[in-house]
């Protein structure tokens, strides 16, 4: 019993119709932790066998996406990047947006991919969501591991604002995790929700400060721009790492909205997975 | 009798037919909910178990029978928590460790030793306790030479052997295993079986579901059948099975008049008939028989095999005859058929049930274990423990040599 002790689970578990909201069940989610691991490993070992170029999609990707950026936006439309050099801008943001949208899209099909496990072995249903936003995370310090070489040769000097960087980072994972989780549960029930997920991040992409800094909004615009979650994460991303400007109110706004779509997401998410095996 | 370990009580599960169709469009689901605005919905409805109420004992192994669509299933994942009741509870005492289907959660791409520790991370098992059992796991499933190959490599009887070992090493306090002798060969069943036994002995429960009712009777002192989702019975496992069996299949011919099957395969209908070619439900003992096939294959199927199995009302297996055992010219071309499986005068009387599989190697298109039933009529010969009567040459020849 000693060696068991970790895992000791003698007690009676019952299992009865529930209705409405419930609490998640923490014991029962820690227990489950390294299936959280296993699984977010599992996609990034896939990933990687399959792929012949393996970890340079990683840098490749915002790689393409700033050099078209920097055309397109710096070249042609003359956007601003609040004194960072545009490419090293475009760059960092692409990578960022990419590890949300990818986050997003994981987690939006973990569940219906999985689908086999969902009806034939009991877990925690929202380990599947919050392990596949984890992956993309590997893929974005990648890029930015690569990007350092972009810093020394515009010779950026990050700032002591540095050292948050590793919070930055776990709050673009939030945030792709907040959509996911709502779009998880719905792709159980509708099938055609990755067509609304491919139009809200094509959308999102324009309307997220990712190939123009926030200080290019100004006025009432702002306070409703600085609602989208993504607004924050980017911002404090630069302001970290590329000693941007700090988003200020702009921050707290996105950091509320996060917040509250998170929370709802779970509860949500929490509400109808009773449901999930006999749907899927 | 022990502690109980699984108390059920009263318990339900209703799925709506829209439920069971599967998942919907968004504009569907608008639709569907404009309509439904005005006047109250006429939802079918299917009770997939209804007032299902038992109690399992600690180390008890207990069986659970029944046909196709009874609700074994929905038991199953009921007590494994992966669906709600929707009305009555079950409780479960300790950790289960359920195997609802083989491989579950195996990647084809990952290694040997990564599905090992994944599908063990799914089934409940801590990283150490994989650590501690992994040899065993391992020599268990004989793939020490394999392990840092891509499972998708395996052949499939390594890959189900993995499969079954990481499960059945789970050490869990109530094991579930639904039907997973279905598959694999017969070394495989036999050390399946042979594990579960093992662990039924050192004290844990067991619930397992199997169209074997050989297996069943091996295995369970007691056993529940299900009938549309009620409890017909519950009882030693030697009444309950002979029960089943005697009601499970109709008497000499089962009928389909929607057609029974998947994909481009369907059955019409399963008779037996005598020498003559007419339909019987009985036969004397030393008279033969003939299992009549009516199917249909829509498209060609490649592969394409059919098996006649007859089982004694004690469970034993007698016959599994397949079609390709007779080298058939072409067996997967479309069309209708009509198969004929004559059986010598060998079977000892009582009832038997014959039972069909049709698929291919890669698939089942339909696999009705109990299908039709047979009354062999006669006399045992006071020899009644004898499952095939065959009346086999003696060769006698006096060697005394006090001849003349």
């Amino acid at each position: 019993m000693d060696a068991n002790a970790g895992i000791d689970d003698r007690r009676w578990h019952e299992n009865r119709a529930t209705h409405g909201w419930r609490p998640p069940d923490v014991g029962e989610l820690w227990r489950f932790r390294e299936l959280l691991w296993l699984f977010a490993a599992r996609d990034v070992n896939v990933r990687y066998k399959q792929a012949a170029l393996g970890a340079a999609w990683a840098v490749l990707r915002p790689a393409v996406g700033a050099a078209v950026f920097t055309v397109v936006f710096r070249h042609v439309a003359h956007v601003g990047s609040d004194g960072i050099p545009y490419l090293v801008f475009a760059y960092v943001s692409f990578a960022a947006w990419a590890c949300v949208s990818s986050g997003v899209l994981a987690a939006m099909a973990s569940l219906v991919d999985n689908a086999s496990l969902v009806t034939k072995v009991y877990f925690p249903r929202v380990v599947a969501p919050a392990a596949s936003v984890l992956p993309p995370l590997l893929d974005l310090v990648a890029a930015l591991v690569v990007g350092a070489a972009l810093l020394v040769a515009y010779r950026i000097v990050p700032t002591v604002a540095l050292l948050a960087l590793p919070l930055t980072l776990a709050l673009l994972v939030v945030v792709a995790l907040a959509a996911g989780l709502w779009l998880a549960a719905l792709n159980v029930q509708y099938r055609d929700i990755h067509h609304a997920t491919n139009l809200l991040l094509q959308a999102g992409l324009f309307v997220s400060p990712v190939a123009y800094p926030l200080s290019a909004i100004h006025g009432w615009v702002r306070h409703v721009y600085a609602l989208n979650p993504a607004t924050g994460a980017l911002s404090a991303l630069r302001w970290s790492l590329l000693a941007g400007p700090w988003p200020g109110w702009a921050m707290a706004e996105s950091l509320a909205t996060t917040t509250v779509l998170l929370l709802g997401g779970l509860a949500y998410f929490l509400r109808v997975e009773r449901r999930f095996a006999d749907v899927i | 009798m022990a502690t109980a370990v699984i108390e059920v009580e009263d318990l339900g599960k209703r799925y709506t037919l829209g439920e069971t169709v599967g998942r919907r469009s968004v504009a569907e689901a608008l639709v569907g909910g404009l309509r439904r605005l005005g006047r109250r919905p006429a939802r079918d409805e299917l009770w997939s178990l209804r007032d299902v109420s038992f109690d399992v004992a600690e180390g008890e192994a207990i069986g659970v029978v029944g046909r196709n669509g009874a609700g074994k299933s929905t038991l199953l994942k009921i007590l494994s928590r992966i669906t709600e009741p929707t009305t009555g509870v079950a409780r479960v005492y300790g950790r289960v460790g359920s195997l609802l289907e083989v491989g579950t959660g195996f990647h084809p791409e990952l290694t040997g030793r990564e599905n090992t520790y994944l599908n063990g991370a799914i089934l409940g098992m801590p990283r150490r306790e994989i650590d501690r059992r992994f040899d065993e796991i391992v020599e268990f499933a004989g793939v020490a030479r394999f392990l840092d190959t891509p499972i998708k490599r395996y052949s499939s009887g390594m890959y189900l052997r993995l499969a079954f070992a990481v499960a059945a090493h789970l050490d869990p306090d109530i094991l579930v295993v639904d039907e997973v002798l279905a598959v694999g060969d017969a070394e495989f069943q036999r050390r399946c079986l042979g594990k579960m036994a093992t662990v039924e002995q050192e004290g844990r429960t067991v619930v397992f579901v199997s169209h074997d009712m050989g297996a069943i009777s091996r295995l369970c002192q007691r056993a529940i059948w299900l009938d549309h989702g009620a409890v017909e019975q519950v009882g030693p496992t030697n009444e309950v099975v002979q029960a089943y069996l005697a009601s499970a299949a109709a008497a000499g011919q089962a009928r389909f008049d929607d057609g029974l099957g998947s994909g481009p395969f369907v059955l019409h209908e399963v008779v037996v008939v005598d020498g003559d070619g007419r339909r019987i439900d009985h036969v004397l003992r030393d008279q033969a028989f003939a299992v009549e096939l009516h199917f249909e294959l829509r498209e060609r199927v490649r592969g394409f095999d059919a098996s006649v199995l007859v089982t004694t009302s004690r469970g034993v297996r007698l016959l599994d005859e397949s079609w390709s055992d007779a080298a058939p010219e072409d067996p997967g071309a479309p069309g209708r058929y009509v198969a004929r499986v004559t059986v010598p005068p060998m079977l000892n009387v009582g009832d038997h049930t014959i039972g069909v599989w049709f698929g291919t190697r890669y698939e089942t298109f339909v696999y009705e274990p109990e299908v039709v039933r047979i009354g062999i009529d006669g006399s045992d010969a006071d020899r009644p423990d004898r499952a095939v009567c065959l009346g086999l040459p003696w060769d006698v020849e006096r060697v005394d040599g006090s001849g003349r």
